[in-house]
């Protein structure tokens, strides 16, 4: 094999921009956690299934196990780091999530809030039913999920009031 | 788990592409990702090259003239939900791409590489047969249409050439009122299925059938066409019974079974997967007409 090829990238984080030199095979999560030090993105299948390391690129949430970090040169990507508004403030949906103990150990929340972030968007008063198909590919061994719909039907309503 | 070191190419044109393909050796092509990554990741594939199509000009599109439809090979499956433009014209495409992953994975995944995965429960799949779509391929010595009853060659195996690359499927579209019904078993929202249906009925003036194209996916490696229901119906006044009656024989269908699904569950949910698309689709067709 022909060792490691290497590239140059620049990838805006959380709207900072990182220039790196990486590794081909660098996946974007790894990236994020190692070279961009962001360990909020979480890391649990590395083959797509659990939805953990779930980031936003360019606005579209996606698995960042499954992206390499080369394809995200020029590209915007949002983190869990990113989504509160300030150091003492909470967004809506962290906000909605801790009022409702939508987390225990926290380890699938990032994914589940970026998510949220996009589908909340799109469709501003889902039902309970369609928050679950929305969140089907989040798993969670904690909560037992309900909370996490209770908290992403409360943060619905606070987005759609933030935003009237 | 990380990918094995290869060597990566990002070209813009599709010439580009089908060179590196032609003259590389143990290349791949990568497209969505969604897929090839989470096997590069555990690498079950260790390619000496990676091909990234996500690049390349000219394949990512849904665009239509007359009753024929062409979808790049690139075209995100997010896209094709939400395309104003399918849900008009091949309204089943969106229907089944609501079973097919997450939001997260329809976000990258690609029509083109579900195709050529291949994987004998995809819903792209079963619905590309059931809509006898055209595959278009391009390789070294230019173009050729593969027609979708030529397309899986076996399990997980597309006719495509190893230095061949899918750059559209091309469909006929149903006239303007048909029905479409897309029915699918699985353990959970999101998970491939274990046996799906794809069905299309178009009536005639008299209420009876007219046309009828039935499949089920996953029931063995390649889509199942059941060509001798689609001729039965023809002529038929549908109701829930006569398809309960034409497809009981899909219980005596050959059926994959492995560690989790045995054969014969597979078999019990033939029938009951079979009617079901098939009552969407009339239920649907009614519909239109009143
Ligand atoms: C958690 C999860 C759940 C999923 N659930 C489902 C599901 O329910 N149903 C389902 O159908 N799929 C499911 N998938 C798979 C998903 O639909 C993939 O998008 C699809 O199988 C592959 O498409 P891709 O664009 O990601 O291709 P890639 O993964 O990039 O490529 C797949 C294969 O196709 C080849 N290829 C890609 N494009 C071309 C081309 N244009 N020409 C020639 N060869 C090409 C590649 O070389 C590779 O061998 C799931 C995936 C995940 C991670
Ligand atoms: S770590 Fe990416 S989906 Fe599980
Ligand atoms: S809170 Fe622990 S995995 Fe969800």
């Amino acid at each position: 094999m022909q060792g490691s090829e290497r590239r140059a990238i620049s990838v805006s984080v959380n709207g900072s921009r990182h220039d790196r030199e990486v590794e081909v095979r660098l996946t974007l999560a790894d990236f994020l956690r190692h070279a961009v030090e962001l360990t909020g993105t979480h890391v649990g299948c590395e083959h797509g299934v659990c939805g953990a390391c779930t980031v936003l690129v360019d606005g579209l949430a996606v698995r960042s196990c499954l992206m390499l970090a080369v394809q995200a040169d020029g590209r915007e990507v949002a983190t869990i780091e990113g989504l509160a508004p300030g150091e003492d403030a909470l967004h809506p949906l962290q906000q909605a999530f801790k009022d409702h103990h939508g987390l225990q150990c926290g380890f699938c929340t990032p994914g589940i809030l970026a998510t949220l972030v996009e589908y909340l968007a799109e469709n501003p008063e889902p039902s309970e039913a369609e928050l679950k198909v929305a969140l089907s590919g989040n798993i969670c061994r904690c909560t037992g999920y309900r909370d996490i719909i209770a908290a992403a039907l409360d943060a619905a309503a606070r987005l759609r009031e933030a935003r009237a | 788990m990380k990918p094995p070191p290869f060597r990566y190419h990002d070209p813009r044109t599709l010439a580009e592409t089908v060179t590196l393909l032609g003259t590389l050796e143990n290349a791949k092509l990568l497209a969505g990702g969604q897929s090839l990554m989470p096997m590069l990741n555990m690498r079950f594939v260790l390619p000496d090259h990676l091909i990234d199509l996500n690049k390349v000009a000219g394949l990512a599109h849904v665009e239509a003239e007359g009753r024929t439809v062409r979808i790049g090979a690139m075209t995100r499956q997010r896209d094709l939900e939400r395309s104003a433009l399918l849900a008009a014209k091949l309204p089943i495409i969106p229907a089944a791409l609501a079973h097919v992953g997450h939001l997260q994975t329809r976000n990258r995944g690609t029509i083109g590489g579900s195709l050529s995965h291949l994987d004998p429960s995809a819903e792209l799949v079963t619905v590309c047969a059931a809509l006898d779509a055209t595959v278009t391929v391009a390789g070294p010595g230019g173009t050729r249409a593969i027609p979708f009853s030529e397309f899986p060659l076996g399990y997980m195996t597309p006719a495509t050439g190893l230095d061949e690359i899918v750059t559209e499927i091309v469909f006929e579209a149903w006239p303007a009122g048909h029905g479409f019904g897309f029915a699918e078993y699985a353990r959970r929202h999101g998970d491939f299925a274990i046996v799906s249906a794809a069905a299309l009925l178009a009536f005639r003036d008299d209420g009876r059938i007219g046309r009828a194209a039935l499949v089920l996916g996953g029931l063995e490696p390649v889509p199942t066409r059941l060509s001798a229901i689609e001729a039965a119906l023809a002529g038929e006044t549908p109701s829930e019974e006569l398809f309960a009656e034409l497809c009981r024989p899909c219980a005596e269908l050959e059926a994959m079974g492995d560690a989790l699904v045995p054969a014969s569950y597979r078999r019990h949910l033939a029938p009951v997967m079979a009617r079901r698309a098939l009552a969407r689709a009339a239920g649907i067709a009614a519909a239109a007409i009143h």
